[in-house]
């Protein structure tokens, strides 16, 4: 069932990613991206981590994807998107290509002699709560004057002056 | 329960279709989202690695981190709208402001 699960999760992911990257309409991305970012949650929540699942789920497919689909309707073009290469950019990224694809496959064997633990942690809300407020709590509270910032930030850049 | 391989090989495949997208991808939009992807490729390794480790923490750091990207999702949407205010597209080789 597990198995099931994931594979499911997994081929539906790489799909919505895929369909991503083919489709050219901005708004069909962001509902393929909302499909990525849900199964996401359901792996992790596979991962035996279900506060980090509702969170993703809350989060990143709900806040951070229709402030995404807000800025698409906002800007809203047309017109067609032009394939021009550089001649450098052709020479250079195969290289740069197979550099990245070595790294990942090396570090792809080192995933496959993991050490595997046995006992199953009970992370649940409590935990990561407790944790939150007591191990990581100049992180959280650093995290909370970051939020701040970028609020104040987003709304300094995108507010229109008045003409005097 | 599922081994961890699978799923450290399913947040590589991941991160490099997030790559692949934000490379041939044209406008600033959609190479955002696939940032978006790659970020949450990074994600499901750190969720794997708290689950092998069998500690919370990991779990905490991916919290973080989507805070994090929540406001970065934030000002790079705020920038991206100022672009398009200015230059009037959002394709990105047409930033060229920098260009010699």
């Amino acid at each position: 069932m597990g198995y099931f699960l994931f594979f499911l999760l997994a081929v539906m992911t790489v799909g919505a990613v895929l369909g991503m990257i083919i489709s050219k309409n901005q708004a069909y991305n962001a509902i393929f991206l909302i499909l990525a970012f849900a199964c996401m949650g359901g792996l992790f929540a596979l991962l035996e981590a279900p506060f980090i699942a509702v969170v993703q789920i809350i989060i990143y497919a709900g806040a951070i994807m229709v402030l995404f689909i807000f800025v698409v309707m906002m800007i809203n073009v047309h017109s067609g998107i032009s394939a021009e290469k550089k001649k450098w950019i052709i020479y250079l990224s195969p290289v740069l290509a197979v550099i990245l694809i070595i790294e990942l496959i090396l570090s792809i064997k080192g995933a496959f002699s993991l050490p595997v633990s046995t006992e199953i942690i009970k992370a649940g809300p409590t935990d990561l709560g407790r944790l939150l407020f007591t191990k990581y709590l100049y992180h959280f509270e650093i995290t909370s004057i970051l939020i701040i910032a970028a609020l104040v930030g987003a709304i300094v850049l995108v507010k229109k002056k008045e003409k005097k | 329960m599922i081994p961890a391989n699978y799923f450290l090989i399913l947040s590589v495949v991941l991160f490099v279709l997030g790559a692949i997208a934000f490379f041939i991808k044209r406008d600033l939009i959609t190479m955002f989202m696939s940032v978006e992807i790659m970020l949450n490729a990074a994600n499901l390794a750190f969720i794997t690695f708290a689950r092998s480790a069998s500690s919370p923490d990991g779990q905490i750091i991916v919290f973080f981190i989507i805070t994090v990207a929540a406001a970065e999702a934030a000002v790079g949407l705020a920038i991206i709208l100022l672009i398009f205010r200015q230059k009037k597209t959002i394709k990105s080789e047409d930033m060229k402001l920098m260009k010699g």
